[in-house]
């Protein structure tokens, strides 16, 4: 299970759609499997899209919606009616809406169309499962139980797909391995764990978390901030100005005279367990700093920052 | 919230008296205006609807019904039902093919290509007539190689054929247009992904998403196609029992102060404009948002 | 890939939905026989005699009288289906009253009803021995047979009109809108004139101009009651009927380009009206 992760109009849409053969590349090939399918038309890639909005025929009842690919094959190719009902059959019980096969779309809830979409896409038994945001038009809880579900189901069929979100927790959560796409690039493909650990450049890792951004310098494979050393050492090769960045909580409270940065608190607050203290530094911007949950930093309170983690890019 | 509601206590006399709405007017503004708009309508809409059948009817039902059995009459109408017959569905499968290419596909020229297909309904019904006479009359465009072959358009059947589909040219186009580009595409793509041909996704998913709004412009299309009496004047040569349709058949009737057969036949159309009118408002209240993508203007 | 590839300007963008070709090639074949070449055929047949030609037949007097008539009862027509409609527009929308939907639904009429119909049942009701023609000759107006029968038929066909382009744009006004200007101590009176009309006049001026050149072309529902006198009330589309009759095309198509010149105009105004609408008001 691949997800295609990036910002909105990073393109990654416009990718599912040229792997669906709905859209045209204006160069590169797709390939399936070893099989070249860029001349393939939509009709013979054996894909199944699921929709943002789930395109659900709507005057078509649930188990018309799902059977709508088997009755579309060519009747030497099409499956016997009983058949054709069993698989919906089974497909419904899959989706867990076993008795709502006589319903229409407009009966529904957004959760159960999109299940049904999900259902009318295997039907075909596609090579590959391709879903465009499928969880984006959907409240919080619903969100969340789908995309449990969603996991189980792929656990279980192992049908290949790929989807499409610019959520990284949604990305980070259901993937095997996940792509991260910035203005049409594809910037890195790799495993949560990969693209988490050893981002490949500062957009990934921007877009995968809160991110604080210091100058520091290179210096003999060790990388100062205001001095002082860090605990991260520089590439290969690097030296000279570079770019630290951090995440909140790879940042610590420290004695002004260990401290790479200074600054006032502005605010903090308190969220699941942990809490989170914006820092006001002068002539620089406020970075944030998340801490276990203990005492409250007064506001306008002077404290010092020790980086103990992070990235370097030049 | 800690804070008690304190309640306020009712006002020092006890009623309580409703404001004037801000959002209407005073009731006897209201009702003038009702008045003076029921009054409008009555006297140039109502009222010559109800004139045609009391004229009909002046002379009882026998002289009514006389004026249809009269042979002029049957074969008017058996052509008005003929023309219809060939116009509508012309122009349903124009109107169908003209509005996938526009509402489906992005390609230059569109809005110019959309503003000549509403051409017709900017002209006269006079000059729609006019026109045909000029490309197929016996001293037009096509007259010369016409007569050579022995071939009649203009004062015969394919003349008023020819004029009924200009006249009523625009009316299925415009209606799915705006509709067909409302409803998108990803449906269709939908259908594609699954397997189906283009004609199987058209059948199967893009007809039945705008059968209320097709039936709806086929139904006004069809009500002008048996009405239009200005064009198929100019092109029909009146020639009674061969080029005459119901509208020139009253004319016909009218002009010779036949009054009574003149509102009958009359009545027969306006029948059909109730049936019309009734089966399109009722489409209206039902199936509003499948008919037309917000405006609705002919 | 440092530089994109720069998009190729095509004829149209591509897409898997099929029978651009088929369905667009059908279209214009249709459009061009059906319309454009009988249209192309006319302006020809017109431009044949020059502008000098064109101008001679405009300027006969008979020609000049039957297009003032034409336009100039069209004008008060589609002025008073105007002032009328947005009432009728007005009361139907905002107003409940019994009898709304019927109301409603008889607005159409004139789209329905067969304009020889209208205009033989206009001139039987409307002449001097009629139901209201009879009235109206108690106060000494000669409806039928004379210019106020043209108008009375041009205001029943151009009315829908006036209505229609109205209707959708009232039902729409935010009622909040009202409540806010209330709120800000306005008027009723003067929450109608400075907030909730202001945005409808694009649309009644739309409505003018499609119940006027409605007007001016229509025939059936008006040669019944006009009497069609030369000079008096004799109509341009008439002229043509005539012009043909004594196979006098040339006459007929010059009559017919300059009706269709002015048309084109109106629906030019029209169509700056909406753009203009669409920049200040955000719709049209």
């Amino acid at each position: 299970m691949l997800a295609l992760l990036g910002p909105s109009g990073s393109g990654k849409t416009t990718l599912l759609r040229i792997i669906a053969g709905l859209d045209f590349p204006d160069r590169g090939r797709i390939i399936f499997g070893g099989d070249d399918a860029t001349r393939v038309p939509v009709q013979q890639r054996a894909v199944g899209f699921v929709f943002q909005h789930y395109a659900l025929f709507k005057h078509m009842t649930v188990a018309q919606n799902i059977a709508y690919g088997l009755n579309a094959r060519r009747r030497s190719e099409r499956p016997e009616k009983a058949e054709i009902k069993r698989r919906v059959g089974n497909l419904l019980d899959l989706i867990k809406l076993s008795g709502f096969a006589d319903r229409y779309p407009s009966q529904l809830s957004g959760g159960q169309r999109q299940r049904i979409a999900l259902a009318r896409a295997l039907a075909v038994e596609p090579r590959v499962l391709l879903l465009d945001e499928p969880f984006g038009a959907l409240d919080a809880q619903v969100r969340k139980d789908l995309r449990r579900w969603l996991r189980e189901i792929h656990d279980r069929t192992g049908q290949t797909t790929i989807f499409v979100t610019h959520d990284q927790d949604e990305a980070l959560e259901l993937s095997d391995r996940v792509a991260v796409l910035d203005r049409g690039r594809l910037e890195q493909v790799g495993t949560p764990d990969e693209v988490q650990e050893r981002p490949v450049s500062p957009t990934v890792l921007k877009f995968l978390g809160d991110t604080i951004e210091v100058e520091a310098i290179a210096q003999n494979g060790q990388v100062l901030v205001q001095g002082r050393p860090t605990p991260l050492t520089a590439p290969q090769g690097l030296s000279g100005p570079v770019k630290l960045y951090a995440r909140p909580w790879q940042l610590q409270f420290a004695e002004a005279d260990t401290a790479h940065l200074h600054g006032t608190v502005r605010s903090s607050y308190r969220t699941q367990g942990r809490q989170r203290i914006e820092v006001d530094r002068e002539g620089a911007k406020t970075v944030v700093v998340e801490a276990s949950d203990t005492a409250r930093l007064a506001q306008g309170r002077e404290v010092g920052l020790r980086i103990v983690g992070g990235w370097v890019f030049p | 919230m800690s804070d008690a509601v304190a309640s306020l206590p009712d006002s020092p006399d006890g009623t309580i008296r409703p404001a004037q709405s801000v959002v209407t007017e005073r009731p006897w503004i209201r009702w003038l205006l009702i008045a003076v708009a029921l009054t409008f309508l009555a006297l140039f809409l109502v009222l010559p609807l109800i004139t045609v059948f009391a004229q009909a009817l002046a002379k009882g039902w026998g002289a009514y019904l006389a004026a249809f059995t009269e042979p002029d009459a049957q074969s008017a109408i058996r052509l008005t039902l003929t023309v219809a017959a060939i116009a509508v569905p012309f122009n349903l499968v124009f109107g169908v093919a003209a509005a996938w290419a526009i509402a489906k596909f992005e390609f230059r020229g569109k809005n110019l290509l959309v503003t000549l297909i509403d051409l017709p309904f900017s002209v006269s019904p006079v000059v729609s007539g006019l026109i045909y006479v000029l490309v197929f009359g016996s001293r037009g465009l096509f007259g010369p190689v016409l007569l050579e072959h022995d071939i009649q358009i203009i004062f015969a059947v394919p003349g008023i054929v020819l004029a009924t589909v200009f006249v009523t040219f625009p009316f299925v186009a415009r209606q799915l247009i705006p509709l067909m580009q409302e409803q998108g595409t990803t449906e269709e793509e939908a259908a594609l992904t699954l397997g189906a041909s283009g004609w199987h996704a058209f059948r199967t998913v893009t007809l039945p998403n705008i059968r209320w709004g097709l039936l709806y412009a086929v139904l006004l299309c069809n009500a002008r196609a048996m009405g239009e009496f200005g064009a198929v004047s100019v092109v029909s040569g009146h020639i009674r029992g061969l080029t005459n349709t119901l509208p020139l058949h009253v004319e016909i009737l009218y002009n010779e102060y036949n009054f009574v057969a003149s509102f009958a036949v009359a009545s027969l159309l306006a029948g059909l404009a109730l049936v019309t009118l009734v089966i399109k408002s009722l489409l209206e209240w039902r199936y509003a948002d499948d008919i037309a993508a917000g405006t609705r203007r002919h | 890939m440092s530089e994109a590839p720069r998009p190729k300007r095509r004829f149209r963008q591509r897409t898997v939905i099929p029978g651009f070709g088929l369905t667009l090639g059908y279209t214009l074949t249709c459009l061009g026989v059906i319309v454009l070449l009988p249209l192309a055929t006319l302006v020809a047949k017109a431009a044949g005699l020059g502008p000098a030609g064109i101008w001679a037949v405009a300027t006969d007097p008979r020609v000049a009288s039957a297009l003032r008539v034409s336009f100039g009862v069209s004008l008060l027509a589609a002025l008073t289906a105007s002032i009328f409609g947005g009432i009728v527009a007005w009361v139907l929308t905002r107003y409940d009253f019994p009898g709304r939907k019927l109301a409603d639904a008889v607005v159409d009429l004139p789209f329905a009803l067969p304009t020889a119909v209208a205009g033989i049942a206009l001139a039987s009701l409307y002449a001097p021995n009629g139901a209201v023609g009879s009235q109206l000759a108690k106060i000494g107006i000669e409806a039928a047979y004379t210019p106020v029968g043209i108008f009375i038929a041009m205001v029943f066909i151009g009315l829908p009109f006036a209505v229609r382009t109205v209707q959708p744009l009232i039902a729409e006004i935010d009622k909040e809108v009202e409540e806010a200007s209330a709120i800000l101590g306005a008027s009723r009176i003067a929450t109608l004139t400075r907030v909730v009309l202001p945005p409808l006049i694009p649309a009644v001026l739309t409505g003018f101009a499609l119940a006027f050149a409605r007007g001016v072309g229509e025939y059936g529902s008006i040669i019944f009651i006009a009497g069609n006198l030369p000079y008096v009330s004799e109509i341009a589309p008439l002229l043509i009927v005539i012009k043909l009759s004594e196979f006098d095309y040339e006459g007929a198509s010059a009559i017919a380009v300059i009706m269709l010149a002015i048309s084109f105009v109106t629906l030019l105004a029209i169509n700056l009206i909406q753009a203009w609408s669409r920049r200040r008001f955000g719709y049209v």
